[in-house]
């Protein structure tokens, strides 16, 4: 029950977070990967918040959560799979988290795009076992 | 930068809370495949929902974008599944990554930001039908 509420807690805040910042609109978004045209760096300030609060806070409580190091290697798998997800989210303006939050505006152009992405999560979990050096591998998540 | 805040704390309290890296592709990608252990992750994914919800109410909703369907439905799949093969996606390698100095994930938030960055110039020269309306 705790570990729920508080995963419910993070994902609110999390989702605010976008909509404060204007990450789950798709044109503020297109706006910084757009650099020929009037460049918008908001999402780099908005990446470098989030990423100077969070490794502040993992800093400090390392001691009681310490961060494991990196599980897997840097090979094609990982360049291909984020070369693959940037087209797509150069495409739409969509990444992940501002499609989910966006489903909660009632906006049909976000229930199309992640109905989209939970068959390209099934495909890319069977792809990332599918082994291309003789090894079946499990996927492996995040960093 | 206050939103960007936000979203470092949520990640925080979903670490420290839960040993678990908030990336969202990876939270929604467990939560479709195990049964088991979603007590963390469908509640994670419902907040930001309801966050959507909440904004809609108050309206702090971005006007409608107005995208082509063809790209949208193409662009669903390659992000669900690039960010399965890749490990993550803008939350797990770029927040959490590279929060905790992850090399691979500073490799693949440069290869995404670049990937993307061409994409849209392409896309906008070649087919300017499918480019997200500005």
């Amino acid at each position: 029950m705790k570990r729920g509420a508080t995963a419910l807690f993070s994902g609110l805040l999390f989702g605010a977070g976008l909509v404060v910042s204007g990450m789950a609109d798709p044109r503020n978004v297109v706006a910084f990967l757009d650099v020929t045209r009037a460049w918008d760096p908001r999402l780099a300030f908005v990446m470098a918040g989030a990423i100077g609060v969070h490794a502040l806070a993992l800093r400090l409580g390392r001691r009681v959560a310490p961060v494991s190091r990196e599980p897997a290697p840097i090979d094609a798998r990982l360049v291909g799979g984020a070369a693959i997800f940037g087209v797509g989210w150069g495409l739409a303006g969509y990444c992940p988290g501002p499609a989910i939050v966006s489903l909660g505006f009632g906006s049909p152009p976000a229930w199309a795009f992640v109905g989209a992405m939970i068959v390209g999560v099934f495909l890319g979990e069977a792809a990332a076992r599918t082994s291309v050096d003789g090894r079946a591998r499990e996927p492996v998540s995040a960093c | 930068m206050l939103g960007g805040a936000l979203i470092g704390a949520a990640a925080s309290v979903y670490w420290f809370a839960n040993r678990r890296v908030a990336g969202v592709s990876g939270v929604l990608a467990g939560a479709l495949r195990e049964r088991s252990d979603r007590g963390a992750r469908v509640p994670f994914l419902v907040g930001l929902v309801i966050a959507g919800v909440v904004a809609a109410l108050v309206g702090a909703r971005p006007a409608a974008v107005g995208q082509a369907p063809a790209p949208l439905l193409i662009a669903g799949v390659l992000v669900g599944f690039g960010t399965r093969l890749g490990g993550g996606c803008t939350s797990g390698h770029g927040v959490c990554g590279l929060s905790r100095g992850s090399r691979r994930s500073l490799v693949a938030v440069l290869t995404f930001m670049a990937a993307a960055a061409l994409t849209v110039l392409v896309v906008g020269h070649v087919a300017p039908g499918w480019s997200v309306p500005r």
